[in-house]
């Protein structure tokens, strides 16, 4: 059951003192050659769990950084096939749970039921639909779930006790935990009321909870764990990385410093 | 279930629903909740009723188009005036609606996507009047091919954002009105200009269209004495062609014909005539995309019909057999626009003559006493520029 080595991932953590470190780059950024053995340089930099982008045209939920990482990686050939590709191969090499994050409308393309089968072939323990509340969620749901992957749900500060546990009852793997209102995308410092949020959402699930969007700096890493999160997801920052044309090398210093962060 | 009954849940039948960030979700639910409780508040609909009326100009006329009648040779043929509204178009009447709406909501800011410019115009014209700050998001190439709508916003007190991203169109344009929203919603209504987007907006902006069908109705009545055999409309995102179809969903004998944007043949905006299911904007819908479920690059000479998805309720219609949809190209259109600038003295917007084009095609196979009814969405002084490089030509030749 792949989604359980995502929950397995955030005992570990726990277990070591630590909190997990969720690291997410595009899938063919720059491009299908290059991008596993960046991806790969989350996984030696001390990622705890990967998402993986799929690229998509439409991304409404993010920001520029990440939208320009799917243009240069459609621009390069890109497809949900691709990403399988480079997902089994950073499963094969790294071995750390992964996580594919897309837009629904390339998984209703390619089917859900073909593609909980293909992602679970290639390694992926889950997947992150962002534009797929749970409401419509029952037919993804349904296949992810005779393939053991687990569907990631998003709550966020607009989103109320009640519906919050209702959210968490159909989480898989761990709960996303948006911090912020907008889109994905490095911000300077934390939503004042962070730790009132994160209180909150502690309240409603049981499940392992990481915190994502605008957490860029290991200082970020620091305050959402000390507020009783038990991870943070860090996307745009890395990506950035990739999109100056920084090496791997460069990714996995980044990593190793947020990294150092979980540690309590 | 009877076609007027629809939505159900949010949904179309397979279509609609509520496909977005879940930081919107209780935005919509709020949404639906005011919308619903304010449609049926006499106070509410009496102060949409005056601004209509009084400001907007509403009834607009329903004209028998004598001679574009003669032309076609067959069925008779009535041109709903839309293109008088206020504002050169029929989106006034949504954007009025779902401003008055965003106002008792408590909201301070309206922000709105544009294609054509026309539906930013009615929103900045709305936000102007009724009193709220206004942000229109248009893509950058669509900006390009309509200079004199973005001065017109900006002189109405609407700040225009330029989109650069993706096609740079109306698509990208909602994806960053969609951003805004999400950043903003406490104190912001997205005001969609059309029957797309998630639940409740297909909904809602379809009802404040459908003055546009029950006037039809009351008038086509005095006039004939009896309902129309055809009712015809442009179908971009859908907003008109709802707003005239919806009040006739339930009777049968009434047909229905929406007119796509063909573009080019290879390159077109067709998301009905040839478009697949999938999801976009919020909505499970009829697309334009690749096999990887990536959004196609549309193309038609109307901004206003230049969107790769439509409506859920159109795509209902279509599921039925309920509506028929046809592709018009550029060429047919644009024989369209002038002829009904000759033959009946009214320059048409370039969506509105794809409809004017595909009821003469209809009506010349129809008998003479049969009643056609096209919706004239709006009127055609904003492509004059279009029009003009369309045909390669200098102003004073070849006209």
């Amino acid at each position: 059951m792949g989604w359980i080595r995502i929950t397995e991932a955030f005992s570990a953590a726990r277990s070591r003192g630590e909190g997990a470190l969720v690291a997410y780059l595009m899938g063919g950024d720059p491009d299908p050659g290059a991008s596993p053995t960046y991806i790969a340089a989350l996984a030696e930099g001390g990622a705890d769990v990967i998402e993986i982008g799929i690229p998509f045209s439409d991304p409404v939920a993010d920001g520029p950084t990440i939208q320009a990482a799917g243009v240069r990686a459609l621009r390069a050939g890109t497809t949900p096939e691709t990403v399988l590709r480079i997902a089994a191969a950073v499963k094969r090499d790294a071995g750390v749970p992964l996580v594919l994050m897309g837009y629904y409308n390339p998984i209703i393309r390619f089917g859900e039921e073909a593609f909980c089968a293909a992602a679970a072939e290639c390694g992926v323990d889950g997947l992150i639909v962002p534009d797929l509340p749970p409401e419509e969620a029952a037919p993804l749901e349904e296949a992810a779930g005779r393939h053991g992957l687990g569907l990631v749900f998003l709550v966020t500060p607009e989103t109320r006790g009640d519906r919050a546990r209702d959210i968490a009852a159909h989480t898989r793997g761990f709960l996303y935990l948006v911090s912020r209102y907008g889109t994905t995308g490095e911000r300077r410092g934390l939503p004042p009321d962070i730790m009132g949020l994160i209180g909150r959402i502690r309240g409603a699930t049981d499940l392992p909870l990481a915190v994502g969007f605008g957490i860029s700096r290991p200082e970020h890493v620091r305050a959402v764990l000390a507020c009783g999160a038990d991870g943070a997801v860090v996307g745009s920052r890395l990506v950035r990385e990739v999109g100056v044309g920084s090496p791997p090398e460069a990714l996995r210093r980044l990593m190793r410093e947020l990294k150092a962060a979980t540690r309590r | 279930m009877r076609l007027s009954e629809y939505p159900k849940g949010g949904k179309y039948g397979p279509f609609g629903g509520r496909y977005v960030p879940e930081i919107l979700i209780p935005a919509l639910e709020e949404l639906e909740e005011a919308y619903l409780a304010l449609r049926d508040d006499p106070d509410f609909r009496a102060q949409l009723t005056r601004y209509l009326r009084e400001y907007a100009g509403r009834p607009t006329p329903l004209y028998f188009a004598r001679n574009l009648t003669r032309y076609a040779g067959g069925a008779k043929i009535y041109l709903k005036r839309e293109d008088l509204l206020h504002g050169g178009a029929h989106k006034l009447n949504n954007a009025l609606g779902q401003a008055l709406l965003a106002k008792r909501m408590g909201k301070r800011r309206l922000i709105a996507e544009t294609g054509a410019g026309q539906h930013g115009t009615a929103t900045a014209i709305a936000g102007a009047v009724v009193g709220l700050e206004v942000e229109i998001y248009m893509g950058a190439l669509d900006a390009e091919r309509q200079r004199m709508n973005l001065f017109r916003m900006e002189l109405l007190g609407a700040k225009v954002n330029l989109v650069d991203s993706g096609t740079k169109t109306l698509k990208d344009a909602i994806n960053e009105a969609l951003r805004d929203w999400a950043t903003n919603v406490r104190d912001t209504h997205y005001l969609i200009g059309s029957v797309v987007g998630p639940h409740p907006y297909p909904m809602m902006v379809r009802d404040f269209q459908s003055v546009i069908g029950r006037e039809i109705r009351d008038q086509v009545l005095a006039a004939e004495g009896r309902l129309p055999d055809l009712l015809v409309a442009c179908v971009g995102g859908g907003s008109n062609a709802m707003g005239t179809f919806y009040p006739f969903a339930d009777e049968e004998q009434v047909g229905l014909l929406g007119a796509e944007g063909g573009g080019e043949g290879e390159r077109h905006a067709a998301s009905l005539a040839r478009g697949t299911v999938g999801v976009l904007h919020g909505m499970r819908t009829y697309l334009l995309q690749d096999e990887w479920g990536q959004i196609a690059e549309t193309y038609s000479i109307a901004p206003g019909l230049d969107y790769p998805a439509v409506g859920p309720e159109h795509a209902l219609y279509r599921e039925l057999g309920r509506a028929e949809y046809v592709a018009v190209t550029d060429a047919e259109a644009l024989s369209a626009f002038r002829l009904l600038a000759r033959l009946e003295g009214i320059i048409p917007a370039l969506e509105s003559a794809h409809a004017v084009h595909a009821a003469i095609q209809r009506a010349r196979e129809m008998p003479r006493d049969a009643v056609v009814v096209v919706t004239l969405s709006g009127r055609g002084d904003k492509d004059l520029d279009l029009v003009l490089r369309a045909s390669g030509e200098g102003p004073r030749e070849g006209w």
